[in-house]
């Protein structure tokens, strides 16, 4: 089971990375002129000097890695903080709902990266503006699936607790909680996804430092390597990201894994 | 239904208080505007943007922008899809494909779309044909790895009871796997087509010279909030607009399933 | 309590739909009280407006001489009358000791050390030692069904209100769990409403079985079951339990052609 498995992946990736280099470095086919070849991006990204400048030992690579975490988890943190609990109460409170659900679909149409120009003008800095698209892009699918989340439970559940004499609090506490908790994750971990992407974009497009407006200037600058390795670079944060997310997930929810155990078992 | 009838729908709790938590939106941001409250001062009102919809509506540039971007969109989209669907089926009943390709899709996955700009700029001849390619890379991975979990999550009995009743592949293929592929295809292009619209605008923002995007770049650089606000509600109806187009035809597709709201 | 002639009508679109009738029925303290009808009849209904999760469009509920329900007035859940869902409802997330004694020391009747303890032994004499600290999830549904016993025994309802519980069990799973029910209220000798189609299960359980009607939901027939307690197995083969299940049987089988021809159809589980 395991041998094909490695051995079919192999295969996957020597294909990828020898057409790739096939079409670069060796024949040079048209269009691919400008497109730096993986053994040059590879040597160049642990070059202990680097050409133009960013290599794993230098510390600048670090210091965009460390704006661009930061950006990525603030507005993550944020969007998690007011986003899960709204969603939550969302669900669970049809009066809060009927108020506040339109206002929320009214928003969510507008893609996060059309607020850029806007946030830019309005909030003191770029520093602000960028965070703030991320968090708008992250808060919506935290709010959206916590919601969906509660409305997920078998009110047989809510049923249950009334009979057992919870009261609200309580019913909160033990029952919309831990049973939204499936879809919260799930919204967590789209959340995380989509920070990333809009991140990159709001970086690009305002950004002084980070990783997307590395991969931009890298660009402008013709220094094409670096194009690839910060783009990689991100990919890596972005799926370490996404798995911390997830391991936090089966974490908190140990009756979930069990179950699953059990019923394949 | 409820709008056929509107005085059940008025007398719905749910209907008029929704309405009324959009009104006291509306009144207290134009409230807010017009009192110059804080920095709603700045902030133009719904009343303002309101007119400077009606006016842009009015000239042609607008809805060039419109086309433009739409075009982009569609053009994308479509490639995305007609490349992801096949690619997702694929992978999902071939096995020795799933072991090959899967994981480099993986890799390239987490690679947030925006950040091909550059590299397709540098790739392609000309920069509709690069905003179109990371429009189309957007949409394909939603496609694909939607498609993907669908043949994946097709019930084994049904499989086992079409062999079981002497099935060729390709019937197998055409009569289960790919109606039952159905939802999650509306899914995936549903998803991508939401998507796709959030990279046109950052594309047009970074690279663009036209577009809906555009717009709001150009009111960005011309200091004008009101442009800003119109280019974005424009932006937010036509994705609403294009993702309610895939789900109507979804529900098409889908006439089995059953019908929710 | 006592049930007096109590009536549902739904009006969900204009044209109504009488679901029951007329209810009139009276169970003691300390009375196993089975309902059987064909499905449909409105035995859930009237098990939701006792639990308080419906309201009755016209006569009353009274408990201990106290109206409790009547038209626009609703029973509040609460402890006294746990219901056991038909699906099951012990909480996913939580331990099977949470689960039992969740209600207890929620509701602050008992000090967690001493639910616990309680819920250690109730569990011990159903034969669940040592899955205290399992998950639902984790355990057979027969398992899972004798803990829901096991919560609502350790709440000390009045009233317990069984929804057709064992419904989606087979019939050797279902066996046990019926003298595994009936060993629990010999010792706790709480007053039971069983809600079942099951007219075998409901004979073997009950003092009583109350045969319902369907559309509009009635009282057929209620036959006293007067088979010597403590019951097990055997009584099944027994002349008696032949005879008490004819009579139930023609009383129910009329009904159940009547609704088969109106299209009523058990839904394939």
């Amino acid at each position: 089971m395991t041998a094909p498995r490695t051995w079919q992946m192999a295969l996957g990736f020597g294909l990828f990375f020898g057409l790739w280099y096939l079409a670069t470095a060796v024949l040079a086919l048209p269009r691919f002129e400008r497109i730096p070849d993986p053994l040059e991006v590879l040597l160049q990204w642990v070059s202990r000097n680097p050409t133009y400048g960013f290599s794993i030992f230098t510390p600048d690579y670090y210091k965009h890695i460390g704006y661009s975490v930061y950006r990525a988890y603030t507005a993550f943190v944020l969007a998690v903080a007011l986003g899960v609990p709204l969603g939550l109460i969302m669900g669970w409170s049809p009066l809060f709902r009927r108020f506040t659900f339109p206002v929320v679909e009214l928003i969510r149409p507008i893609p996060p990266l059309a607020w850029v120009p806007f946030a830019i003008l309005l909030l003191p800095g770029t520093e602000q503006a960028v965070i703030f698209v991320t968090f708008i892009a992250a808060f919506f699918a935290t709010v959206l699936n916590s919601f969906l989340g509660v409305r997920s439970i078998d009110p047989v559940y809510f049923r249950a607790a009334q009979c057992l004499g919870f009261r609200s609090r309580e019913v909160f506490v033990h029952v919309v909680v831990p049973g939204a908790l499936p879809f919260v994750f799930t919204g967590l971990q789209l959340a995380m996804g989509l920070s990333w992407f809009a991140l990159v974009a709001g970086e690009m497009i305002s950004g002084r430092h980070g990783l997307g407006f590395m991969i931009f200037e890298g660009y402008s600058l013709a220094q094409y390597p670096n194009i690839i390795i910060f783009m990689v670079t991100l990919g890596l944060l972005g799926y370490a990201s996404s798995a911390g997310v997830r391991i936090l997930g089966r974490r908190l929810m140990v009756w979930r894994e069990r179950q699953l155990g059990g019923a394949a078992a | 239904m409820s709008a056929l009838r509107p005085a059940r729908a008025l007398r719905n709790p749910a209907v008029w208080q929704g309405a009324l938590s959009l009104a006291a939106l509306f009144a207290l941001w134009q409230a807010a505007g017009t009192l110059r409250v804080g920095s709603f001062g700045d902030i133009p009102t719904p009343m303002d943007v309101g007119r400077a919809l009606l006016e842009a509506a009015g000239t042609a540039k607008y809805w060039l922008n419109w086309a433009v971007s739409s075009k982009r969109v569609a053009l994308g989209f479509l490639a995305g899809t007609l490349l992801g669907v096949p690619v997702g089926l694929a992978l999902g009943m071939s096995r020795t494909m799933h072991g090959i390709v899967f994981p480099v899709m993986e890799t390239l996955r987490p690679v947030p779309p925006l950040a091909w700009v550059p590299l397709s700029i540098l790739f392609w001849p000309t920069l509709e044909l690069s905003i179109t390619f990371v429009i189309f890379l957007g949409a394909f991975f939603a496609v694909a790895l939607n498609v993907l979990g669908g043949v994946a999550a097709i019930e084994p009995s049904f499989l086992r009871a079409a062999l079981s009743m002497g099935a060729q592949p390709r019937h197998i293929f055409w009569r289960i796997v790919l109606p039952a592929t159905i939802p999650a295809i509306v899914t995936g292009m549903a998803l991508g087509m939401g998507l796709t619209w959030e990279i046109v605008v950052a594309a047009e923002m970074i690279a663009g010279k036209t577009g809906l995007g555009y717009l709001a770049w150009e009111g960005f650089v011309n200091g004008s909030l009101v442009s800003i606000l119109v280019a974005m509600v424009s932006i937010g109806v036509a994705g609403f607009l294009s993702c309610g187009l895939i789900w109507a035809l979804g529900h098409k597709a889908t006439p089995w399933l059953k019908r929710t709201g | 309590m006592c049930i007096r002639s109590v009536g549902k009508v739904y009006d969900p679109e204009g044209d109504q739909v009488v679901a029951l009738q007329g209810i009139d029925l009276e169970i003691a303290s300390g009375e196993f009280c089975a309902i059987v009808g064909p499905s449909g009849c409105g035995k859930t209904t009237l098990l939701s407006i006792l639990a308080g999760f419906d309201t009755p469009t016209s006569g009353h509920i009274t408990m201990d001489g106290e109206i409790l329900a009547g038209p626009g007035r609703r029973l509040s859940p609460g402890a006294d009358r746990i219901v056991v869902f038909q699906q099951g409802a012990l909480f996913p997330w939580k331990t099977v000791l949470w689960n039992v004694t969740c209600g207890p020391v929620l509701q602050g009747r008992l000090p967690r050390d001493r639910a616990e303890a309680g819920a250690r032994e109730l569990l011990a004499r159903v034969g669940l030692e040592g899955i205290e600290d399992q998950y639902p999830g984790e355990l057979s549904a027969g398992m899972r069904r004798r803990v829901e016993i096991v919560r609502a025994l350790l709440n000390d309802p009045k009233v317990l209100l069984l929804d057709e519980p064992y419904r989606a069990l087979d019939a050797l799973t279902k066996s046990v769990m019926h003298e595994c029910l009936l060993e629990l209220y010999d010792l706790t000798r709480k007053t039971v409403f069983f809600v079942t189609h099951d007219l075998e299960e409901a004979i073997f359980l009950a003092d009583r079985v109350v045969a319902m009607t369907s559309r509009p939901g009635r009282i057929k027939k209620i036959i006293p079951i007067d088979l010597p307690r403590p019951r097990d197995y055997r009584v099944v083969s027994s002349a008696h339990f032949g005879r008490l299940k004819q009579e139930a049987v023609d009383a129910i089988h009329e009904e159940a052609l009547k609704a088969f021809e109106a299209g009523e159809r058990e839904l394939a589980q």
